[in-house]
Parts: C-alpha cells; sequence; structure tokens
C-alpha cells in the first residue's frame, strides 16, 4: 500500500493522526503484517480499518467511488439475470459465455458490499431498474433486448464498454489508495475482457463490419443512434499532447490511435447514461 | 469417462487445466506421465533442465497451460538451439543492467518496457507468421495498438526513457499458430497484471488516467486472444470468488519476462518494490 503518500496527506489535515493511530511506527508494522496476511482482493477491508480506526469513518469521495461502481455492477447484474432466462441464445457455447459474465457481475456486486461494508460505509440499497431503459415506463428502447438475440447483444455490448470508461473515470478519485485502487483496477479490466468477448460474439452472430473487440472512432454500431451517447469521445487522436497517428513515423491509422486508448466518462457523463434505467 | 475415450476433446474443453476436482488433477497428470513415457520410449531426446527452461515454463504455467503443454511447446526448445548471436547477446544479460528511474518515471518506464517486448512479439507475429483473415487483421491492429503505446511512453519520458531492450523470441515458433497465440495469451495477461499491478506506485493523476486508458485495451486484446484459442476463455485469470483480474507486483512481472529480455532490471531505488 501506497501507505506512506496517504500518510503524509492525512497528517496535512490532521497533525493528530499518528497518535490516533498508535504511534506511526506501530501503525505502519501492523499494516506490514496485515499485508501480508491478506490478499489483495480482501485488503480494502484492512484499509477502511485504518480509516476507521483513526477517524470512524472512511473518506467520502473513497465510499462515493464504491457505491458508484456498485450501482453500476447492480445495474448489469439485474440486467443479465432478466435476460439469462428469457434470452434465445443460438447455441450452448453463447449460452455460456454469457452464464460466466452473468456470475462475475453476481460476484462484483457481492465484492463491493463486502468492501464498502467492511471499511464502515453503508452499501446503497440496489435502486428499482427499468431494464427497458423507459425511466419507469417499462417501454423504453431496450424492452425486446430480453426476448431478441441481437438487441440482447447490443445492449451487453454497451453495458460493458460503458462499464469500462465509468470505472476508469473513477479510478482518479482512487489515486494513491492501494489496495483499493487496485481492486477497482481489476473490476475494470475484467469489464474490459467482458467487452471484448461481448463485441466479438456481436461480429460472429451478426457479421457487421467493422466492428472489432476494441472501440474504433466514436462508432457504436448500434443502429437508431441509441447509444451513440455512450461512445461519445472515444474518437481521440492526442493522448497528453501526443499525437498517436503515425506516431514518430509508425504506420498507426488514426483509427488504431483511437482503439489504443479507451477513454473515461465522468462521474455526470454515466449518471446521465443511467438514469434512464432508472425507474423514479 | 470422457477424458478415456476422447481425451483430446476432454483436455479442450477444460483447458487449461485449473483442477476443480481430484479427478482433474489425476487425468492431467496421468496424461502428463503418459506423454513423457512414450516420448522417453519413442527415444526423443529430453529437455534440458535449465534455469532458462524453468523461467520460460514459469511463463506458460502462468498463462494457465500443464506441464504436459509446457513440455510440448518447449521441447524444440533447448539452450543451444538459440537464434545466432543469441547466445553470445546472453552473455551481455550479466552486464547490461536497466535502471528504471524513480517515482513515476520508473513507473512509465516499467511500461515502455513491456510495450517494447509486446510490440516487438507482434511485429514479428504479422512479418513471419502464418496468420489469415480476421485474425491476421486483429492481430495487426494487436501489432498497431502496441506500436502506439510504445512510441507513446517514448515520446513521454523523453530523455528519461530506458534505452531500447533486445528482445529473445527464439523460444517461440513463429511459424505455429497454435505457439503465437500461447504467447501472445500470456504477454498480454501480464501486461493486464502489470498495469494493474503498478497503478498503486503512481503519484500524478494524469498517468494514473493514461494507463488506465491503456489497460483497458490490453485487458480486450487478452479476451479476444483467449478466446481464440478455447470459446469462452476470456476471462480466466480472475479470481474464483471475487471475479476480480490479476494484479502482480513489477518485480513478478520482470522475472516472468526475464526470459525474453537479454538486459537485466535493477529494481533497487525504483520505489517500485513493496
Amino acid at each position: 500500500m501506497n501507505l506512506l503518500n496517504l500518510l503524509n496527506n492525512i497528517s496535512e489535515q490532521d497533525s493528530e493522526v499518528y497518535e490516533r493511530l498508535d504511534t506511526r511506527r506501530k501503525a505502519m508494522r501492523e499494516f506490514g503484517s496485515m499485508g501480508k496476511k491478506l490478499a489483495l482482493t480482501a485488503v480494502p477491508l484492512a484499509f477502511g480499518a485504518m480509516f476507521k480506526k483513526a477517524y470512524g469513518q472512511m473518506p467520502r469521495s473513497v465510499f462515493d467511488v464504491l457505491n458508484f461502481a456498485l450501482l453500476l455492477e447492480y445495474l448489469e447484474s439485474d440486467f443479465y439475470n432478466a435476460a439469462m432466462p428469457s434470452v434465445p441464445f443460438p447455441n450452448m457455447g453463447n449460452r455460456q459465455g454469457f452464464g460466466i459474465i452473468t456470475d462475475h457481475e453476481a460476484k462484483h456486486v457481492k465484492f463491493l458490499i463486502a468492501a464498502i461494508t467492511g471499511a464502515g460505509g453503508k452499501p446503497i440499497a440496489k435502486p428499482k431498474f427499468d431494464l427497458s431503459g423507459g425511466a419507469g415506463s417499462g417501454n423504453g428502447p431496450f424492452k425486446n433486448a430480453f426476448t431478441d438475440y441481437n438487441l440482447f447483444l447490443a445492449v451487453a455490448q454497451t453495458l460493458e464498454d460503458t462499464g469500462v470508461r465509468a470505472y476508469k473515470g473513477q479510478a482518479p478519485f482512487l489515486l494513491g489508495t492501494g489496495d483499493v485502487l487496485t481492486a477497482a483496477l481489476n473490476i475494470h479490466s475484467v469489464e474490459a475482457r467482458h467487452a471484448a468477448h461481448v463485441r466479438e460474439e456481436r461480429w460472429k452472430h451478426n457479421l457487421i463490419p467493422g466492428l472489432k473487440p476494441w472501440i474504433t472512432g466514436n462508432v457504436a454500431f448500434v443502429p437508431g443512434g441509441l447509444v451513440d451517447a455512450n461512445y461519445s469521445g472515444e474518437d481521440m487522436t492526442v493522448q497528453a499532447g501526443i499525437s498517436i497517428t503515425n506516431i514518430n513515423g509508425f504506420a498507426v491509422s488514426g483509427e488504431a490511435a483511437t482503439e489504443s486508448f479507451d477513454e473515461p466518462l465522468t462521474t455526470a457523463q454515466v449518471t446521465a447514461l443511467v438514469t434512464p434505467f432508472l425507474a423514479k | 469417462m470422457l477424458a478415456l475415450v476422447r481425451p483430446w476433446h476432454y483436455f479442450l474443453r477444460r483447458w487449461p487445466p485449473e483442477p476443480h476436482t481430484s479427478f482433474d488433477l489425476f487425468i492431467t497428470n496421468f496424461y502428463y506421465f503418459m506423454f513423457h513415457y512414450f516420448r522417453k520410449a519413442a527415444g526423443v531426446p529430453q529437455e534440458a533442465d535449465s534455469p532458462a527452461n524453468t523461467q520460460r515454463r514459469e511463463f506458460l504455467r502462468y498463462a494457465g497451460y500443464s506441464a504436459a503443454t509446457t513440455a510440448f511447446l518447449l521441447s524444440a526448445c533447448k539452450d543451444a538451439d538459440v537464434a545466432p548471436g543469441a547466445s553470445a547477446s546472453r552473455a551481455a544479460k550479466l552486464g547490461d543492467v536497466i535502471k528504471l528511474g524513480s517515482g513515476d518515471v520508473a513507473v512509465l518506464n516499467y511500461a515502455y518496457a513491456l510495450e517494447q517486448l509486446e510490440a516487438a512479439f507482434y511485429v514479428k507475429v504479422i512479418a513471419e507468421g502464418p496468420l489469415t483473415g480476421r485474425e491476421r487483421m486483429l492481430f495487426t491492429d494487436i501489432r498497431d495498438h502496441e506500436i502506439a503505446h510504445r512510441e507513446f511512453f517514448k515520446n513521454a519520458l523523453g530523455s528519461a526513457r530506458i534505452p531500447d531492450l533486445t528482445v529473445d523470441f527464439s523460444m517461440i515458433n513463429f511459424k505455429s499458430r497454435l505457439s503465437i497465440i500461447d504467447a501472445a495469451q500470456a504477454f498480454e495477461d501480464t501486461g493486464v497484471s502489470a498495469y494493474n499491478g503498478a497503478a498503486r506506485f503512481l503519484k500524478d493523476v494524469g498517468y494514473l488516467t493514461l494507463a488506465g486508458k491503456i489497460v483497458s485495451v490490453e485487458a480486450r486484446h487478452a479476451a479476444y486472444i483467449r478466446d481464440l484459442f478455447i470459446q469462452n476463455n476470456f476471462y480466466n485469470t480472475v479470481t474464483k470468488d471475487t471475479a476480480l483480474d490479476i494484479a502482480k507486483t513489477p518485480g513478478d512481472v520482470l522475472n516472468i519476462i526475464k526470459p525474453f529480455v537479454v538486459e537485466g532490471f535493477d529494481l533497487r531505488d525504483s520505489g517500485l518494490i513493496g
């Protein structure tokens, strides 16, 4: 854990933090031994315990991040749970792949709830969703995603790609938080694996020209402009002031430049995209 | 019973073999034993048990392949069999040691090293490999992505960058699609675990954002390649209970890639330990 950095930041806010944590040496020693005993995935709980010991609560922004992630995982999990019994999968192989994804999302929900709870926080309750994307009407554009395999694939692709962008947008809030950041990135890369799998399944089934496991430009490959906003901003070819297209004379096309980097979405952007799925 | 009647199908459906039951464990070891018994009986010389081969075996085992597969893939890989000049440059390993710098520069150089390795691998895959059709198209994309990543880090680091690494791919058979996919899968999974395990060391939020933009692309690569080998295998590095991906320390990752890079790495003073 990047404990030194964290402790330094805290001590700037609270000069008595070391007294609260016993002596700094003792706190470091305790954490040193904790680090050896616990797997990376379990340490969010230990991280939370440290703050709970010092302040009785986690820094609010980290709880906000984890609860935001939990909201998205609730949505994905509910979507797949609703889809699995009713979607007409063409064959056992397709079904098995989506069964795996469904299982992962359920485990992500459980993990986030445990991480938040273990750190002394309150995980949000699952909100009422309108999985048709109709803000409660039940009559939204994705109503048939649970009986139409093609629409199911399109929605699944969008959920996964958006989930990746959402986690990516939250990661900066976890800078320097060691195991919490690592856990969030570990979920983020699993969602990216899901996204690639779903995109390739979609290509194999519908043979959509140009659709690849990675995102090209800002193209959603979903007709009707239904999810264009989810892919907005993915067409960047300049990163940190460095132009990627044909960088240093290598034949990297503009498309490859946009594919090489996935782009984050802000909290506000993700909230706007998720709102149609909330039944008010 | 499938295992006994149609062993190849049994293995394909349960690859890589993460033994879930003691029967899985038994049958995996049984076939490993039979594989080596028949090879020995047929007079095939056994692979030299060298430190380099141990590392290569560990690299492939990291990708999830059993002792039987690693033995199969390494059977042509004897230390005496390396490409011309490589044995001479192997001696250079003891002399050339790369230091990554410190702070965020060390993390960027670490990423730059891995992208150098991946880019060099895919350049060779496209130049020499037998891939065709959509596979060739997507592997060409992957090559271009890794070149983009590599050159991005080179420019971002400027004069603080490490030198160009000398790669050694002599143990990968670029004429074999299977060998290419095996290695690609391992490189991509390693890349994902490297980025996930390095982010904790970053102090600058801009660099963290950039690392985040890259790691998800590597994860897409990994999932696509894994699915090529075995359907629905896109996820196989996750921990079973929490469905999280795997993060590895820089020390572990640099150890894993050691067989493929002539130069060594010295992590002392880099801040990337612990």
